[in-house]
């Protein structure tokens, strides 16, 4: 219980302290809108809310799956072949410090209209890096005797990946999935910020933007960090399903 | 009863293998000859660095040597095979699984024909006989460092491998923790039979453990010193205060100061 409780009590707290910085100071709601403005402005848009929050989410989804994918292909190659490491890391470092922001139009005049798709590769593009990375990292430092256990035994390749380096690496790859979730709401929302009648939560912000209703993007932005939350706790939760035998008890 | 000689299990014949580094040749085994009988266990020693973990890997086939030829019950050693067991000074347990899944991990490998049943209760037998007897279900980080390596001797002999190779299996365990493993050694030998090499930095460990022991020379490592030891089958700790046991201890010293001397000049 007290698991539950104890970040709720945080986030009241964080709420009235909000509130009354907002009241203290009598900030108008162009200057920082407080909670009591936000739940209205949800209300109003509540249908919009659960639309485009679903735009918003399964695009991030399916962007942070694509990222996986390619970041773990990437990490293996990466991972056994120090010629194809020593190859591939300066144009992935590269490639990474791009700022993404920079690419969100470059792709929007790509691929014209199509929303959904220039939203997912955005996603995929700024999150696959610390997945890439870190399954790279877990299998290149494999120490050498795990392999052998196993070589010594007469086991293919193959099989010791299955065995040994994958599971080996989950921790790492978990580790890197958090980072790689609150980057792919990033990327999603650059893109449907600046995509003209796009949908998603980035596009209901601009709309607010437009409209001069501020306490509305403030609640898109509430928005955004319950589905962060949300999205980061299910990670949470395949981690101690995939890798809980990385988490020593505290006894 | 046999007069003849025992079968050699483990033959190293006119063995050299030199690494290609970066900065050239660097040879660290030449013209190595020894053996193994069946069911005999053999220690290596030398100064650090000699090539000791090199010879484990030969043997295993892991590596192939340069020159020379490894057998292994009378097969010569092309690859690697399953009927070799392995135990480092890391006991590289996968953390993942519990201990009996850990010690069952080579019938996972090895082609066998043991059902699921008959692989847990082959485990059992052998964690009991290390005594690790309730701690099946644990995980590896729930054990200390001595049980781990308990652990992995049953991993390494789980599926009746022919050779044993052991390689400083003890180094990383305090003095006394290594005094139980010995015992815990003589017991599995006793039980289950096989034929090992133990590589070793501990003199002691290699007189009170092997029938014989091997010095090897410094880099690059050759037979320098060769000496059977007696003691009865499953000796007693005290036996190694015995002035005979001394004696031995003192004269492998010598020899491995010799070696460390060579290694040196050789640099």
């Amino acid at each position: 219980m007290r698991h539950i409780l104890v970040p709720l009590y945080a986030i009241i707290i964080f709420l009235v302290l909000w509130e009354l910085l907002v009241w203290v100071n009598e900030w108008p709601n162009y200057k920082m809108a407080s909670p009591s403005d936000i739940w209205p402005a949800f209300w109003k848009f509540k249908v919009l809310f659960f639309q485009y929050g679903w735009d918003t989410l399964w695009r991030t989804v399916v962007g942070l799956f694509i990222a996986v994918l390619c970041g773990v292909f990437l990490g293996m190659i990466m991972g056994f072949s120090k010629v194809l490491r020593e190859a591939i890391y300066p144009l992935l470092v590269g490639f990474n410090a791009i700022p993404k922001a920079t690419v969100v139009p470059i792709i929007a005049l790509m691929f014209v209209g199509q929303h959904d798709l220039n939203t997912i590769l955005i996603a995929f593009m700024i999150s696959f890096f610390p997945i890439a990375v870190s399954v790279s990292i877990g299998l290149s430092t494999l120490e050498p005797e795990y392999r052998d256990i196993l070589r010594s035994l007469g086991a293919s390749k193959s099989l010791i990946f299955w065995k040994i380096a994958l599971p080996k690496t989950l921790p790492e790859f978990f580790g890197a999935l958090k980072v790689a979730v609150t980057l792919a709401f990033i990327g999603t929302n650059l893109m449907e910020i600046v995509s003209p009648h796009g949908r998603g939560l980035g596009a209901l912000f601009d709309s607010g933007k437009t409209n001069s209703d501020y306490p509305l993007m403030f609640a898109v932005l509430i928005a955004l960090a319950l589905l962060g939350i949300g999205l980061y706790y299910v990670v949470v939760v395949l981690e101690k399903i995939f890798a809980g035998w990385a988490e020593r008890s505290s006894d | 009863m046999s007069l003849y000689k025992k079968k050699d299990t483990i033959i190293i014949k006119d063995v050299t293998h030199t690494y290609k580094t970066e900065t050239g040749l660097l040879p660290v085994i030449k013209n190595l000859n020894m053996s193994v009988p069946e069911n005999g266990f053999t220690a290596v020693v030398g100064p650090s660095g000699c090539g000791k973990s090199t010879l484990t890997k030969l043997i295993s086939g892991l590596l192939q040597p340069d020159e020379g030829e490894v057998y292994l019950g009378g097969e010569k050693i092309t690859t690697p095979r399953p009927t070799v067991g392995m135990a480092f000074q890391n006991p590289v347990l996968l953390e993942w699984r519990t201990i009996i899944k850990n010690v069952m991990l080579p019938l996972e490998i090895v082609p066998n024909k043991l059902n699921s049943l008959e692989k847990e209760q082959r485990a059992k037998q052998l964690l009991s006989l290390v005594g690790l007897e309730g701690f099946e279900e644990k995980k590896p980080s729930e054990l200390s460092g001595g049980m781990r390596q308990r652990a992995s001797l049953c991993r390494a002999l789980v599926h009746k491998p022919e050779v044993l190779i052991l390689d400083e299996p003890f180094g990383a365990l305090d003095a006394f923790t290594r005094e139980d493993l010995w015992q815990v050694m003589h017991n599995l030998r006793k039980e289950e039979p096989f034929t090992g090499i133990l590589i070793t930095h501990d003199l002691r460990e290699s007189i009170f453990l092997a029938d014989e022991v091997v010095v090897l020379s410094g880099r690059p490592a050759s037979k320098q010193f060769f000496v059977k030891v007696t003691k009865s089958k499953i000796p007693k700790l005290e036996s190694l205060y015995t002035s005979k046991s001394i004696d031995l201890l003192k004269s492998l010293r010598k020899q491995i100061e010799i070696a460390q001397n060579q290694q040196e000049q050789n640099k």
